[in-house]
């Protein structure tokens, strides 16, 4: 199977805030669409097909927003496609985009991934009492909290370590002028101090509810050419698994890995920990960043936690993991997977700014949705493949 | 006794919607009495404006005041209007052009059914009271007199009063019937006679509780009905200590995966009769369930689980269930 070469080459993402009172759903989106084709030099007469993405519906409360944001995302006369796969979504939608690339139906695709996240409240949204069912559910939060205190329990980590995630992500923040938190006394020391909201996870450990959306132009080798630092895409793929099964692995789902398997091979890659110079991964509760290392091959099973604990996932650490900030400060659900694959991008780029890391040749971005069922990533470099 | 189980599920919330700067300016208008539409680039006017224009892309900044007559381009009767129209009486949707318009839109025109025509001219009927949102123009209804300009409608205009409109509330509201599947409704309709039912896959024999009709791994029909006992294992849990919208329980309350013996998967569940600070992995549990007299076919026939007193389950015997 010979894919045809894609690269990013125009990235936009908006200021993303608690609320974002001052534009509509349609704005949102301009705002991150309008940055991305002035990145790659384009206007919207040189776009072949719009791929839109976001998070269940109701979050803002209308079915198929696609369908009135058609003519706002420049969309009219073109394929518009709407991709769903809740929180992974992002991610998926910049994939999809990538594929018409790749596979030769389309030169040049816009693909944005939004969420209003003000328009409702998330935590209603994702606990919706089911008829019969014990009401015990408490947002994502209450799913996830479980499955963190497996992760403890199993890996022996100190309890310590989420904190370090929290406070390191918020400082990484304070860098990147799109991020929504902006705490400057983030500690260790605060994040512990926190109030246990769904015990183990503290206020501090747990990503914003955000107003924000992210936009990314996708060409052929061809258009790539013309511009002097392209991201070329040098592996994507997704995998899914049931919701529940028996046994069923929470921690360190098989889909997750199968996936970073898959990624790996397609991008060259045989040791990720050497070769990848920073990573986007999709962490919107602090444990989940040595979660998803184990997952993403980064570290063997049990271990993530000791590259968090020695400093190594921090700016100038082996493996910097969110120099953005990430979910932990910037959270609008729809766009947050598309967030991760653009940093990656514009890591390679090397115009991440204050927060850019040295030299990146290779960047990671992941993003993982549903009750850790849906997994997007990919790689990107600075390297036609 | 049906074969499957359903009720009635009602979803509502009201949405707060950030209107942007043109959406904004033609609810503003409407608070104010008037119609905008928005010039697009090609000089057509479109009602509503549109928040870019559909050539240029650009964001819309011409607004032109329209109506507030128009022409019926189109439209439809409807006999018997459900919850939520505007009317609760048989009324037409119609396509309107308002006058000065280039594109029509969709509005409840209010008249008899035999005196409606594509073509009629109509007027904006505002509402008794203007708050910035849409239902602003309650309907319109056929022009009075061959003038062809609209006094009454007209008049209704008044300068711009207050601050311009930026939100609406929009208050959503989804009636469904919610239908557990004929596997599920065995598992509800067992609890109602205080039995616990799972089924085994003839394939990987994993004991599924609730049960399933189809094993998620091997994709074969679980058929095997297996009764299970009210007790078990802690596996693992969080202490859910934030408030939220819709929140049934009182926080802060322990909600656990409880591995029912025999069972090859969890079920959640609430923890009580301990404090939440000495809730375990492999603490051994059993069912607390309601008096017999408040049993429906719910889960909830089991108020709670609490704390057997036994020794902790050996870890390995949950270990794969971490």
């Amino acid at each position: 199977m010979t894919k045809q070469p894609a690269a990013v080459i125009g990235i936009g993402q908006t200021h993303h805030r608690a609320k974002r009172e001052d534009v509509s759903m349609a704005g949102l989106c301009r705002e991150a669409i309008d940055r991305a084709l002035l990145d790659a030099g384009m206007t919207f007469d040189d776009i072949d097909a719009v791929v839109v993405g976001k998070a269940p519906d109701l979050f803002e409360g209308v079915m198929m927003p696609e369908l009135f944001l058609a003519e706002a995302l420049g969309a009219a006369g073109k394929p518009l496609l709407r991709v769903h796969t809740a929180g992974s979504v992002g991610g998926s939608t910049a994939i999809v985009a990538a594929s018409l690339v790749q596979a030769g139906v389309h030169r040049r695709v816009l693909t944005v991934a939004f969420e209003k996240q003000s328009e409702s409240n998330a935590m209603w949204a994702l606990s919706v009492p089911v008829p019969f069912v014990m009401p015990v559910h408490a947002g994502a939060g209450g799913y996830f909290a479980p499955h963190v205190r497996s992760y403890i329990r199993r890996s022996g980590a100190p309890t310590h370590v989420g904190a370090i995630v929290a406070a390191k992500d918020r400082q990484n923040a304070l860098l990147n002028p799109y991020a929504h938190l902006k705490n400057p006394d983030t500690t260790v020391e605060s994040v512990l101090a926190s109030q246990m909201l769904w015990d183990p996870i503290r206020y501090d450990e747990t990503c914003p509810s955000s107003d924000g959306a992210c936009a990314l132009v996708i060409a052929d080798a061809d258009t790539a050419a013309s511009i002097t630092d392209p991201a070329w895409i040098h592996g994507t793929v997704m995998r899914s698994e049931p919701t529940t099964a028996a046994e069923r692995d929470q921690v360190n789902p098989l889909a997750g890995r199968a996936a970073a398997a898959a990624l790996w091979k397609q991008a060259g890659i045989t040791n990720p920990l050497e070769e990848i110079d920073a990573a986007e991964i999709y962490v919107p509760f602090s444990w989940f960043e040595p979660m998803w290392l184990e997952n993403l091959g980064f570290a063997p099973e049990g271990t993530g936690w000791q590259l968090t604990e020695a400093g190594d996932t921090a700016l100038d650490g082996r493996l910097p993991v969110n120099a953005s900030g990430g979910v932990l400060s910037s959270n609008p659900i729809g766009a947050s997977g598309m967030l991760r694959f653009a940093e990656a991008a514009l890591q390679v780029r090397g115009q991440a700014g204050e927060h850019q890391v040295d030299g990146v040749r290779r960047a990671l971005g992941h993003a993982y949705g549903g009750g850790s069922q849906f997994f997007a990533m990919w790689v990107v470099g600075a390297e036609k493949p | 006794m049906a074969r499957t189980l359903s009720q009635p599920v009602t979803v509502t919330f009201d949405y707060t919607r950030s209107t942007g700067p043109v959406i904004g300016r033609f609810l503003t208008g409407l608070r104010d009495g008037v119609v905008l539409g928005g010039r697009t680039a090609d000089g057509r006017v479109l009602v509503p404006p549109p928040e870019f224009d559909p050539q240029t892309h650009a964001a819309t900044t011409d607004f032109v005041e329209v109506g507030p007559g128009g022409v019926v381009d189109s439209w439809t009767w409807v006999p018997e209007p459900v919850a939520g129209q505007p009317f609760d009486r048989p009324f037409a949707w119609a396509l309107v052009r308002f006058d000065g318009a280039d594109c029509a839109m969709l509005l409840a025109l209010d008249a008899d059914h035999d005196a409606i025509a594509t073509g009629m001219r109509v007027t904006v009927r505002w509402a008794d009271e203007r708050v910035g949102a849409i239902t602003d123009i309650a309907c319109v209804e056929p022009s009075a007199g061959d003038l062809g300009f609209d006094t009454l409608a007209a008049l209704a205009a008044q300068p711009a009063a207050g601050e311009p409109v930026t939100g609406v509330v929009s208050p959503i509201s989804l009636d469904y019937l919610y239908a557990a599947s004929p596997e599920e409704s065995a598992f509800f309709s067992g609890l109602a006679e205080g039995r616990i039912i799972g089924q085994r896959c003839p394939v990987c024999h994993k004991v599924y509780v609730p049960p399933r009709g189809a094993c998620p791994v091997d994709g074969v029909p679980t058929t095997d009905e297996v009764e299970l006992p009210d007790s078990g294992t802690i596996t693992t849990f969080c202490i859910v200590n934030v408030p939220f919208l819709g929140q049934r329980i009182s926080p802060p309350y322990v909600s656990a995966y409880v591995l029912l013996d025999g069972a090859d998967i969890a079920i959640q569940h609430l923890i009580l009769e301990v404090p939440a600070d000495e809730v375990r992995m492999g603490m051994r549990v059993e069912a607390v369930w309601r008096p017999r007299d408040e049993w429906g076919t719910t889960i909830e026939n089991i108020a709670h689980f609490r704390p057997t007193g036994e020794p902790d389950a050996d870890y390995e015997t949950y270990r794969m269930h971490l």
